[in-house]
């Protein structure tokens, strides 16, 4: 009845487990009772969790990767406490449950923070920027949200009913096959992967559909702000690459589900081709986290350093090439397996070759600073904290290109020190100046300031602490992932690393007094107009929050910088000659019912529950079967109701409000008139 | 919020056209996605092809008539496929249900042949567990035939739609991205029965 789910699944095993498991329940039970408390079930489930609204969707992924970076952060602290006194003895944690927490951070903060995060972003700014209503999809997009916190509750369960994987968050064979890893383990991080992924994959569609279509008239390829531009070259990643997780992950499955040969030591396996499927999508996959945070970091230098953005172009240039590159890099994850050296220099080279495209941009974001008036907003802060940080990131990549390098330092902390050194201020520092950027945008006030640029501050030095110390114990030859070792030259750097993660720490709590303090002061820093920092891009034009349909009058622009420039000509506030009915798409409960059959199937398969795992296919199939067959998910707002909402808001904004556009009107030449004395 | 009236019909109607091209456009992508889970299995049999560790080799699984004749059905049932969407742009919506039925009838038979030639292998001692070889014929033929089932089963939602509804704009729609995926299944039969099922008997 139950397959293979017994009592013993529950972690009375040990302290440490029960921990965990404690508070993952106690969290739930928290915040069930709060919103039983606040009476707040209705309004949850009619405004937000049925919603089709991009910008709530939005939201709500962000909200899920802050609750999982903070889950992803409590791994990483406990790996860094443990060998900060594993010298010569067990530590506090025992080898089996270390790597499920070494196998959870990754997998959590590449999936259920980086990945939703982003898509959040994604979801809230995009279809403002291109002057857009909504996504091409909305009801998907629904579905997609659905996928990946289907994944992420996938991997909290994992803590609470059975184990997590311990093969590492790449879950290479034959470790991860049934052989050596029998447990429920590699299961739930298969199920978590594969049912995200499908989420992830139907957003990468979503996106190209509704940049290539939904733009708003005027709005050509290259007027795109530069946010929308790495959506679009991300979503195209995304639609490449997700399915060979999918296949990869279906494959692994099989061999461990079903007897399979695919990746077995024998019978005709071959365990190489995993990292080959794998990283043909895992090597995109760092570009899909890291473009869209370029895209951020290009919104908030032109905005903060008041400049239109340099070499605009040339951007969007480096970024296509980035994300075609990015497919022909994949062999150097494992350049160890022994390809010839022939095969080892082209993608050695390849590699080096997507740096240049990189130099290209941080050039670019140089020159946007240059003689720019620059405003020390957090979400600049966090930028310049980027450019200097992830520069040195790129160098050590660069290093570990070399194939004769990586042989040295492969595997090593030198390795996770380089990605770290990527990811964090490539990607997190991003979503963070995004955050910090676009939260008015999505909830009416503003960010506080001061605990912005602290959350940075100690993000920033508590990276510095964390990471430099590993580059030098991968010098000093330190393997990743050791529980325990026998070293003594190593324990000093380790304490400086455990250091640095109790300033992240400190960095994260920082954010949550941010959100906090911005909540409780939310009437003194409203944004009126919508435009809180004199924005260059459409998404400013919109109230803040937006109205359900965005823009009540879909734009028509001629510049890269279409709200600057409706500014410039003051046209930005005109209310139009008469509105028009709207058509929008109506809320449905079938996004939510779909992500909890997910969650039924990938539970059932985890635990061999089979009429569960039948049962959960054909409800599913029913529920796509009755939308495939509604004719009537749309409703009309009428130009009334449009007309009412409009006037409201710019009722409520006085000239006072708006930002004075008279330093940035053109002169001379650039205004279209001949300068003073070389008239004719 | 009001509910539709029928001033509100013309806009909604010109809504519809906008978003059923898009969804045409999408639906382009996902067979895309598609696309390369199909490229990364065929992928994967070309590297475990000749992987059949001490078991049956494809010389000894193979029978070229058997799949001839399920070639013969399934690229049939493309032709019918493709006589209902002429029936569709012609308006007769009797004849459209006359042709989806024929192709769900070929697909069906399709599936059934399938059937029998994994049932035949199972019994023979070839199953998916006994070599690499035969974990990736089985992943890739039976993905196949999944995605051939799915889309009988969307056929069958068709044919309710189109006498239920009539031929209407969404549901022309949905037809015509049906039809593409049951083409598209097609091209992806012709790749397997020449790089699965020639070679493995030549």
């Amino acid at each position: 009845m139950l397959g293979r789910l017994t009592v013993e699944a529950l972690p009375f095993y040990s302290w440490v487990a029960m921990g965990g498991a404690f508070v993952t329940v106690a969290g739930g039970v928290a915040v069930f009772l709060l919103i039983t408390y606040l009476r707040a079930w209705k309004v949850l489930w009619t405004d937000w969790l049925t919603s089709v609204d991009h910008k709530k969707i939005g939201i709500m992924y962000v909200i899920l990767a802050l609750v999982m970076l903070v889950r992803g952060f409590v791994d990483a602290l406990m790996m860094r406490a443990q060998q900060a006194i594993a010298l010569n003895s067990e530590g506090y944690l025992p080898p089996e449950h270390f790597e499920q927490i070494f196998s959870s951070h990754g997998t959590i903060m590449i999936f259920f923070v980086a990945m939703p995060f982003l898509t959040g972003l994604i979801n809230i700014i995009v279809p403002q920027q291109i002057g857009a209503r909504d996504v091409a999809f909305p009801f998907l997009n629904s579905v997609s949200l659905w996928m990946t916190a289907t994944g992420a509750a996938l991997v909290l369960v994992s803590l609470v009913i059975g184990k997590f994987s311990q093969a590492g968050w790449t879950g290479y064979p034959p470790y991860s096959g049934i052989e050596y890893s029998p447990g429920v383990g590699v299961d739930y991080w298969l199920w978590a992967l594969i049912v995200s992924g499908v989420g992830s994959t139907l957003s990468g569609i979503n996106f190209i559909v509704t940049i290539v279509k939904n733009r708003c008239p005027g709005m050509t390829f290259m007027r795109m702000p530069m946010f929308t531009w790495t959506t679009l070259c991300i979503s195209i990643l995304i639609a490449f690459a997700f399915p060979a997780l999918t296949v990869v992950a279906a494959q692994l499955t099989l061999d461990r589900t079903l007897g399979f040969h695919f990746f077995t030591n024998g019978d005709g396996g071959n365990m190489m081709m995993y990292a080959n499927l794998l990283w043909i999508w895992g090597h995109p996959e760092v570009y899909i986290l890291i473009l869209p945070a370029f895209g951020i970091f290009s919104e908030v230098v032109a905005t903060f350093s008041r400049k239109r953005l340099f070499g605009y172009p040339s951007l969007v240039y480096a970024t296509a090439c980035i994300a075609l590159l990015s497919f022909t890099v994949w062999l150097h994850h494992f350049f160890t397996m022994g390809s010839s050296a022939n095969v080892n220099a082209v993608f050695g080279i390849a590699t080096m070759i997507i740096a240049v495209p990189t130099g290209v941009k941080i050039f670019d974001w140089l020159f946007t600073m240059f003689r720019g008036r620059i405003e020390f907003h957090p979400s600049m802060v966090f930028t310049i904290g980027f450019m200097v940080t992830f520069v040195i990131g790129g160098v050590t990549g660069v290093l570990l290109a070399l194939p004769p390098a990586d042989y040295l330092m492969h595997n090593s902390t030198f390795l996770v020190a380089h990605f770290h050194n990527m990811l964090i201020p490539g990607a997190l520092f991003g979503y963070f100046a995004g955050l910090n950027y676009w939260f008015p945008k999505a909830f009416g006030f503003k960010l506080d300031r001061k605990w912005g640029i602290r959350s940075f501050w100690f993000w920033l030095i508590g990276f510095y602490l964390a990471f430099m110390p590993l580059y030098v114990l991968g010098f000093m030859g330190m393997s990743r992932r050791m529980e325990h070792y026998a070293d003594p030259n190593w324990q000093p750097y380790l304490v400086v690393a455990a250091l640095g993660a109790i300033c992240v720490l400190i960095g994260i709590a920082c954010i949550a007094i941010q959100l906090v303090v911005s909540a409780r002061n939310w009437g003194s820093s409203r944004d009126i107009t919508g435009d809180p920092w004199n924005g260059r891009t459409l998404e400013w034009a919109t109230s803040s929050p937006p109205a359900p349909y965005n823009f009540a009058i879909i734009p028509d622009v001629s510049d890269i910088d279409a709200f600057h420039e409706m500014k410039i000509r003051g046209t930005a506030y005109a209310p139009p000659v008469r509105y028009q009915d709207i058509v929008m798409p109506k809320s449905t409960p079938l996004g939510p019912i779909l992500g909890a059959l997910a969650f039924g199937l990938g539970f059932a398969f985890v635990w061999y529950i089979w009429w569960l795992v039948a049962l959960c296919f054909v409800l599913s199939l029913v529920c796509v079967g009755i939308r495939a067959c509604d004719d009537n998910s749309e409703f009309v707002l009428p130009a009334a109701e449009v007309a009412k909402i409009e006037s409201a808001r710019l009722a409520q904004i006085s000239p006072a409000d708006l930002h004075d556009m008279r330093d940035f009107v053109p002169l001379g030449e650039a205004s279209g008139e001949a300068l003073p004395g070389r008239g004719m | 919020m009001t509910d539709i009236s029928s001033g509100n019909a013309v806009l909604l109607e010109e809504e519809e056209k906008t978003s059923l091209e898009a969804r045409e456009f999408g639906f382009w992508i996902y067979l895309m996605t598609d696309a390369v889970i199909f490229a990364l299995l065929f992928a994967t049999y070309a590297v475990l092809a000749n992987n059949s560790a001490a078991g049956p080799t494809s010389n000894d699984v193979f029978e070229l008539s058997h799949t001839a004749l399920e070639t013969a059905l399934l690229l049939l049932s493309s032709l019918t496929f493709g006589f209902a969407t002429i029936a569709m742009t012609l308006g007769r919506s009797g004849r459209v249900v006359f042709w989806l039925i024929v192709t769900l009838l070929l697909g069906v038979c399709f599936l059934a042949m399938e059937f029998v030639e994994f049932q035949g292998m199972l019994e023979k001692g070839a199953g998916p567990e006994v070599s690499g070889f035969l974990s990736a014929f089985f992943t890739l033929v039976g993905t196949h035939g999944l995605h051939v089932a799915f889309g009988a089963l969307g056929i069958c939602v068709m044919i309710g739609q189109v006498l239920i509804k009539g031929l209407t704009l969404p549901v022309r729609s949905r037809l015509v991205r049906l039809g593409l995926f049951w083409h598209f299944l097609d091209i992806v039969w012709i790749g397997i029965f020449s790089v699965v099922y020639l070679p493995g008997v030549m």
